[in-house]
């Protein structure tokens, strides 16, 4: 028997809505029969995984929690991805927009003007949108691959934020631990669903993906961007510049990451710690293919990946699985969906007759 | 005695299409057979069922009497099957020798002195050890020749060996060819070039739409039966221009150089011309002599930061603006390549209207009027007589002659002052190709300025009112076509004229 | 053993892991495949040969185990990538996620745990002399790797199969109608860098850092990617490059031979933004890049 792929006339759209599904069930199934060969209980495990986040107001809540800066950094990354810029860098950006957000409130622990928050925001998104703007110029100007740089730009960023927290932003009352001062309350973000720790930050978010949709549907310059990544010939034929797509790529990108920083310490934490980086900036990767680099999927996508967060928690109480297991989930799921996607613009021709 | 090669009731199916239906084929050793067809009537197909690089779905392959199986190119090369690709099979990273290595078995050293050796005998010189990228495309011809002859075949294929080559040249390769058939090899030609076949083969097996439709010695006949027989009715007649009253100058180059840092590509030296309102300015050669170059050279695709003056539109100098701003300025082209730089194959048509039609009211303040946008595809569709299912099918699903009237659809519905285009014709069949000079030469009628940059010399004689050659990077001087010869341009394509 | 000494044979071991990965990905990418997972691999690797290692205590069997375990995580990459003709560097980064949980998923159990380090072998004469003597004083696989990089220099530019490699990655359709199953030649390509990709992780955590800390691998993977474009896709030039950055990776060393007090975050980043310099300064140098690039890379080829 011979497997071909025939391309299709037009995208199929039934595939196109089923190849996430498709992909969640094949990942859930392998990491079931993972989890069993690890000796772990793989039902309880799922069960943590995936719907425990969906049980109760308070896990609702902590979903919807992070599934703002999930949705801001995928919604810029999958801008730069539409258009071949493949920005993989944004945990770095993310660190640095916090860093830059976060040193308001450091200088200024007794601050109370209320302005400080607005900068503070400006600051991280502007300091994220810098940190990206390197691997651009370097991009543009001479030619350096960007997925290289950017990531490379991540790795300094760590260590940038490990300098300051174990050295000059270190908070002196702070028992020793790298975290920096707790911010005053001018520096924090409204609650927007009182009795949570839902701010204001997810209506930024989902505001965002509101823009990006329109961006790319529906404006010229989203268009110009589509064309360089599905043809970068036709794109230079028709004048649309190839350093303007990695500039606008790389800064949006940079400019949602950092802003995702700044709302990560102006928000849930409240001060600058390490934990800042948990993996936001690779997971949203995943967040904007699983989306379909679609404004509106990564929305749905968002949501998704924040509840495998809020399960990855519960299943490291519950089945004793350590955190690990969600970042093998998240493998497989990009694996899965990668897969699928190829149905959307192929079809499989099964060939039974023998090979002469 | 059996036939060196026989296929019976072969066919084979790309998704939907039929590439070949039923194809009885009969070669003889000792004898030139040409396939003839026009682009789409799946010579190419044919000759990679024979060469093993496709199976067929149906039908039988017999080689001297035996029927056979032929799973890969090894296998047919194995049996005594060459074939020279029309667009080469060779690596340009690596040398002449390593190219031929690929396949062929040997030490360097033997292969380099038996390429010499087959060199001189055949009159196939060329270099060993060479670069690829280095070697003229009729040079490259001459390595995939002998790359095939190494391998002692008896049957070797050429698929339109002669569009990469000047006139003079292809009268040398005929003698080679006939050399070869003295020594009893078979030679399979395929061609679309009437006189050609004409002139050098035994016999001809003509294919339509997948089907042979006829089968004859082609000495018989005359150039327009066998055009008949491939395109199913009478040529459509050639459309000459008349002349008339020119304008003013609308482009010019002055003495443009371009160095090019691709060191896979050409260079450009002091190339001049100077084209008004009205005419029809052909540049003839073969491609790879810096076509792709001069192209985006005008287009903008390539701005030169420092020279500005060397391009000028309307009298002004636009050397240093990009693509977008020189058309701004009236500048309209359509590229050699459709898919992936002309189109987005992934793109509606509307969306590809887009790409270039944008300044004609189908953006407002920075949004996409779709309405405005499907208007203008659906009227490029129509006057164009683009045969397809409407605004929304992907670029990718037409084939190429209707895409081809597409692009040149856009680019005249922006009403250019001057429009350049790129190998028109190639990969379209007969119909869409006269189609398409009927609209160049209506548009200089009109008053437009036109360069056509184009390999087939029959096709620049009957258009145009004037022709550069270029040559290595070099341009001749302009030449009229009332008083100029095939024989003269041939002269300037090798580079000979004084 | 002087400093000096000290650092010259920690260059080489640490440029060993680097070097093996990106041999592997140079042979990858020189078909025409670009795989961004050796993060990924390295990681698996690294943390199956730790695993086996201290279980067996078998050295030789924690290497096997370690190219199988690349060799595994690249097939599923080779299947997105070739099978399916998924876009690489998103399969690429797929499968880097996939083989850091692995990793982590795997070595947990071992967190902190330490292995004992292989004996050394030295180069009778060389190993004797002043100073340098330290270079031929190294685990052989040092040895085996150095090897390795001469080997695949004369395969690719004086063997028929690297003369199909090449072709394959120029030109993938030209070498199909000369008859070369191109999926087939670069499923082999893409095995063979997941393999040393996964030996490279079980040097750095079973011979380089005996000792198992989740994440070890710290961007080391994707310096043996950055090596390749630095090497300009050359043998000889990775092997450069390598030990830069194996000199790089040991700042701390060299900072303190030389006196200077740098804070450790500082020399941590060292080697990653000399990376981005480099990469500045070759790329920069678009002739050179046009004539070493493989033509290919990254596109996806149908049958």
């Amino acid at each position: 028997m011979k497997i071909t792929f025939e391309r299709r006339a037009a995208l199929s759209r039934p595939v196109l809505f089923a190849a996430p599904v498709i992909a969640l069930s094949l990942a859930m199934l392998t990491s079931l029969i993972l989890f069993a060969a690890l000796g772990k209980p793989a039902g309880q495990a799922l069960y943590s995984l995936l719907l425990e986040p969906f049980v109760g107001w308070y896990n609702i809540s902590e979903v919807l929690l992070k599934m703002g800066p999930l949705m801001l950094i995928a919604q810029g990354l999958a801008i730069g991805f539409r258009a071949n810029v493949f920005n993989i860098g944004a945990e770095g950006q993310l660190i640095i927009g916090a860093l830059c957000a976060s040193a308001l409130p450091v200088y200024f622990p007794e601050g109370s003007s209320p302005l400080m928050l607005p900068a503070m925001i400006a600051m991280g998104a502007l300091g994220g949108a810098a940190w990206a703007g390197i691997a651009a110029g370097l991009r543009v100007r001479f030619n350096a691959n960007e997925i290289l740089v950017t990531l490379m730009l991540t790795l300094i960023a760590t260590q940038v934020l490990n300098y300051l927290l174990l050295g000059p932003w270190k908070d002196p009352h702070g028992f020793n631990f790298p975290q920096s001062v707790t911010f005053p309350d001018a520096a924090l973000l409204p609650i927007l669903l009182t009795g949570t720790r839902v701010n204001i930050s997810l209506l930024a978010a989902l505001l965002v993906s509101a823009l990006a949709y329109v961006m790319m549907r529906h404006r010229f310059s989203g268009y110009q961007l589509l064309v360089g990544g599905l043809a970068p010939r036709a794109a230079r034929y028709a004048g649309f510049t190839e350093a303007r797509a990695v500039w606008v790529s790389l800064l949006l990108g940079g400019l949602m990451a950092g802003l995702a920083g700044a709302c990560e310490v102006a928000g849930p934490l409240g001060q600058l710690q390490r934990s800042v980086s948990t993996g936001y900036g690779y997971s949203a990767i995943i967040v904007a293919y699983l989306g379909g680099l679609n404004p509106l999927g990564i929305v749905v996508s968002a949501f998704l990946m924040a509840a495998l967060f809020i399960g990855g928690d519960n299943a490291m109480v519950s089945a004793d699985l350590p955190v690990a297991a969600v970042f093998v989930f998240q493998g497989l799921l990009l694996v899965f969906y990668l897969a699928s996607l190829t149905f959307i613009r192929h079809r499989v021709i099964l060939n039974w007759t023998r090979r002469a | 005695m059996a036939p060196l090669l026989q296929l019976s009731g072969v066919s084979k199916r790309y998704g939907g299409v039929q590439a070949n239906a039923g194809i009885d084929l009969r070669v003889d050793a000792g004898t030139i057979h040409a396939i003839l067809g026009e682009n789409g009537a799946g010579k190419s197909t044919l000759m990679k069922l024979i060469y093993g690089v496709e199976r067929p779905d149906e039908g039988q392959v017999f080689w001297q009497g035996q029927a056979v199986a032929l799973s890969s190119p090894s296998d047919a090369r194995r049996l005594g099957i060459g074939m020279v690709f029309q667009h080469f099979s060779l690596f340009e990273t690596l040398s002449v020798v390593q190219n031929m290595a690929l396949i062929v078995p040997g030490s360097k050293a033997e292969l380099a002195t038996r390429i010499r050796d087959l060199g001189a005998a055949f009159g196939l010189s060329v270099d060993p050890q060479a670069m690829v990228h280095s070697l003229s495309v009729g040079e490259r011809q001459r390595v995939e020749i002998i790359r095939c002859l190494l391998l002692n075949p008896k049957l070797l294929i050429l698929d339109e060996p002669t569009s990469v080559l000047p006139p003079q040249s292809v009268a040398l390769l005929f003698d080679t060819l006939r050399a070869l058939r003295a020594k009893g090899m078979a030679i399979l030609f395929i061609s679309h070039k009437l006189e050609e076949i004409r002139e050098l083969c035994d016999c001809a097996t003509i294919l339509r739409q997948g089907r042979v439709t006829a089968r004859l010695d082609p000495r018989q006949g005359t150039a327009h039966d066998l055009a008949t027989l491939m395109i199913g009715r009478p040529m459509p007649p050639p459309v000459h221009p008349t002349p008339h009253g020119l304008g003013e100058e609308r482009l010019a180059l002055t003495a443009l150089s371009f160095a090019n840092e691709d060191p896979f590509g050409v260079s450009l030296k002091d190339v001049s011309l100077s084209v008004r309102g009205g005419e029809i300015l052909g540049i003839a050669g073969i491609s790879g002599n810096g076509q792709q170059e001069l192209a985006a050279l005008i287009s903008g695709e390539i701005a030169l930061k420092s020279s500005a003056s060397s391009v000028t539109l309307m009298s002004h100098p636009v050397g240093d603006l990009g693509a977008a701003a020189r058309r701004k300025r009236g500048l309209a082209f359509v590229p050699e390549d459709r898919l992936g730089r002309g189109a987005v194959p992934d793109m509606s048509l509307a969306d590809n209207a887009l790409l270039t039609a944008h300044s004609r009211g189908l953006v407002q303040n920075g949004f996409i009027n779709r309405k405005a946008e499907r208007a203008f595809t659906a009227e490029c569709i129509t006057r164009f007589d683009v045969r397809t299912a409407g605004p929304q099918a992907e670029a990718g699903s037409l084939s190429g002659g209707n895409l081809q009237k597409f692009i040149m659809g856009r680019e005249m519905m922006l009403n250019p002052s001057v429009l350049l285009v790129a190998q028109p014709t190639w990969g379209v069949d007969i119909g869409a190709a006269s189609e398409i000079r009927q609209r160049l030469v209506a548009m200089r009628n009109a008053g437009a300025a036109i360069v056509v940059i184009s390999e087939e010399i029959d096709e620049l004689f009957e258009i145009c009112d004037r022709l550069q050659v270029l040559h290595k990077g070099h341009l001749s001087p302009s030449l009229d076509v009332a008083a100029t010869s095939v024989e003269q341009i041939g002269t300037y394509m090798i580079g000979a004229a004084a | 053993m002087t400093i000096l000494a000290f650092i010259l044979a920690g260059t080489l071991a640490a440029a060993t892991p680097l070097l093996l990965a990106a041999l592997g990905e140079l042979i990858t990418e020189r078909a025409g495949v670009l795989n961004l997972g050796i993060e990924g691999m390295m990681a698996l690797g690294a943390a199956v040969g730790f695993v086996v290692t201290y279980n067996t205590h078998a050295p030789v069997l924690g290497f096997a185990a370690a190219a199988l375990a690349g060799l595994a995580l690249s097939l599923v990459f080779a299947m997105l990538a070739l099978g399916f003709m998924a876009n690489q560097v998103a399969a690429g980064l797929a499968i880097g996620v996939l083989g850091l949980g692995l990793s982590s998923l795997i070595g947990k159990p071992l967190e902190s745990q330490t292995l004992d380090a292989p004996a050394k072998l030295a180069i009778p004469l060389l190993a004797d002399l002043p100073v340098i003597g330290a270079l031929f004083e190294q685990d052989l696989v040092v040895f085996l790797t150095l090897a390795l990089a001469v080997v695949i220099w004369a395969v690719l530019n004086h063997s028929k199969l690297g003369l199909i490699i090449r072709a394959v990655g120029e030109n993938p359709s030209a070498a199909r109608a000369l008859g070369f199953r191109v999926l087939r030649i670069r499923l082999a390509a893409v095995a063979f860098g997941g393999a040393m990709a996964g030996m490279a992780g079980a040097y750095a955590s079973t011979i380089y850092t005996p000792l198992w800390a989740d994440g070890m691998i710290a961007g080391r993977g994707w310096i043996a990617v950055a090596l390749v474009v630095f090497g300009t896709w050359a043998a000889g030039r990775i092997v450069f490059g390598a030990l830069l950055f194996g000199a790089l990776s040991l700042g701390g060393l060299i900072a303190q031979a030389a006196g200077v007090a740098l804070p450790s975050q500082l020399l941590a980043s060292l080697p990653y933004g000399v990376t981005i310099l480099m990469l500045a300064v070759i790329s920069s140098n678009r002739r050179r890049m046009r004539l070493n690039t493989v033509a290919s890379l990254g596109q996806p080829f149908a049958g």
